[in-house]
Order: structure tokens, then sequence, then C-alpha cells
């Protein structure tokens, strides 16, 4: 299975996802520069963490304009699987493939650290090999995580079962310090409403072999395995 | 064609959390200057455009804004637009 990881200038993940692909094995990793204008023959896109043009404007605002991202809007559209992991999630919303906006962190700090979220949906490529409401630990990294979006677009999230993650605490409960960033809804990840297209703050990748201090994010990418070979099938 | 100077001021949307105006309000309190109400931290882009007229060079802006500019989910903006002072150009 090949998937592209989008390299755009600043991009700081993009080894981070491509590993994670090799070390979980059954895909080819591919990288894409943000200059390029095709994808070529591949299965999913990941768009992975950074600060992508130095976040300069907004986080995402620049990237999105990438000559890259037109084939990615195409290949999304076309129902394609593409992940957006943190700055990947910003690019996202800018792009319109996912609605809201990624806003700096309530506390205006840097947080970096291991945070717990929740499989809220696991009706989509990316989270089927989850159980719902499985509370993961994966790490966080990042200054502009504050997801909004207005009443009616979070209605809309909330009914049509496109929240995939929310900030718990170990236990799973939705306490306001659990909240690393003051996020609408408590919502890490979403989805679009044809449940092709991810965006998550919290970096799956960073998670998926003990060495790394935590597993958790490996059902993210044995979940696309299992979608793609699905589809394959 | 005329050349003008474009003022695009970016604001968060009013009623949306703006820690960054938050903090700039607490610290103006504790240095005690009270009577500020609100504060509001957004950006100001400074453009020179060429353009046909006052008009046109406002509508050309108004579309960078709305496609590049400002987000429209979150920021509000407005635009101040002021013809260029002529550039002298030879051995002036």
């Amino acid at each position: 299975m090949k998937v592209a990881v989008i390299t755009f200038p600043g991009s700081n993940c993009d080894y981070d996802c491509y590993q994670a692909l090799k070390t979980l094995g059954g895909f080819e990793p591919e990288f894409r520069w943000h200059r390029d204008e095709k994808l070529g023959d591949v299965d999913a896109v990941l768009l992975p963490g950074g600060f992508s043009y130095g976040d300069y404007l907004r986080s995402g605002a620049i990237a999105r304009f990438s000559p890259i991202m037109e084939a990615v809007v195409e290949f999304a559209r076309a129902g394609g699987p593409v992940a957006g992991i943190c700055n990947g999630f910003q690019i996202l919303c800018e792009s319109g493939l996912l609605p809201g906006a990624l806003l700096p962190n309530e506390s205006l700090l840097f947080r970096s650290y291991d945070v717990h979220i929740r499989v809220e949906t696991v009706r989509t490529p990316f989270t089927s090999a989850y159980e719902r409401h499985q509370v993961l630990r994966i790490p966080i990294a990042h200054g502009d995580g504050n997801f909004h979006a207005d009443d009616e677009t979070l209605a809309e999230l909330e009914g049509d079962d496109r929240i995939v993650f929310r900030y718990v605490d170990a236990d799973g409960s939705l306490t306001p310090e659990a909240n690393p960033n003051g996020s609408a809804h408590h919502i890490a990840g979403i989805v679009n409403a044809s449940r092709n297209v991810l965006g998550m703050m919290p970096h799956p990748e960073r998670a998926v072999e003990p060495v790394l201090g935590s597993t958790d994010g490996a059902g993210l990418f044995t979940s696309l395995r299992r979608h793609l070979e699905g589809a394959m099938a | 064609m005329s050349r003008f100077d474009v003022e695009v001021r970016i604001k968060p949307r009013p009623g949306l959390l703006d820690p960054q105006g938050k903090a700039v309000h607490h610290a103006l309190e504790s240095l005690g200057y009270d009577g500020v109400s609100e504060a509001k931290v957004g950006r100001l882009i400074a453009l020179t455009v060429e353009a046909g007229s006052e008009a046109d060079a406002r509508d050309r802006v108004e579309q960078m804004c709305r496609k590049l500019l400002a987000n429209p989910v979150t920021e509000d903006f407005s635009l101040r637009v002021t013809e260029a002072p002529a550039v002298t150009d030879g051995d002036g």
C-alpha cells in the first residue's frame, strides 16, 4: 500500500510518519515535496506535523496554496483517505477540506506532553481497529490547537458522529483539566462528511512502538491498512 | 494605473476567545491602567497595489482577504485605502 507523506518547507514530522509506516509494515511510504504537482499512484495521503512556512500569517494558511495541495484536494474529493496530523490538521481546515479553525491555545503556551484521548467513533478508515470509547495515551506538541467552529458546525459534527477523538483524563472523563488547549467540545480530531479526511492534533506516529513510550497510536495505521486491504479485495 | 496604499486590519471576530487580547488586557490592568474595558490583538498588513481606481484597489484586496489574508471562520477584516505618494524616478 503506497502512502504519500507530504513535505512542506518547515514540516518536521514527515520522517516520523514515514518511519511509523515502515515500522508497522504493509506500507510503502513515499515522500512528496510541496512543489510536486502530482501525487502519482498512491492509496492514501498523510499531511505531517511541523511549522509549514514558519506558520506565517496563520498556521497552514500558506501551505494550503502549495502546488501539491491541489492534487491532495482532488484525491480527497474522489474519496481517497487523507489524514492530517497537527500542522496537517491546520492545513486541512485552511484548505476547506475540514470545517472550523485551530486558534492559539487558550493558555497561550506551547503544549508538549502526553495526553489522553478517547476514540469517539470507529466508523472511519482510521479508527476501525480501536474500540469505541477506548482511551489512548498519545503525545501532543502544538501552540495552535484550540479547535473552533460556529455552533451550527459543532452541532453537525456531533450529530453526524464526526468527532473522532476528544481530550479526556486517564479514566476517559471530560474534565476541564484534560483539555490542553481550550478546544470546543474537547475536540482533538474530526472527519469530513464523507469520512475519508481526518484531522487530529495529537501525534499517533510518535506512539507506535514501546521504545517511544506508547503504542496507542499504532491502531490508526493498522485501521488504515485494513481499510485499504478491504478496498482492494 | 495608479498606486494605492492599502492597510488591511484583521481582528478576531466578536465573541471569539482572544487569549492574546485577554493577556494584554490583564497586563494593562496590572500596570494600573483602569478603564480599559476590552483589548483585542489582531494584525495589520500593509500592501501597495496598482489599480485603475480606488474602488478597483479595494475590490482586489477584498478578494485577497477572502482567499488568503483573513480566515472567515475566526477573523474580520477592514480596509483603509489611500493613494500612494508618487514615485519620482530618473535622476530626481
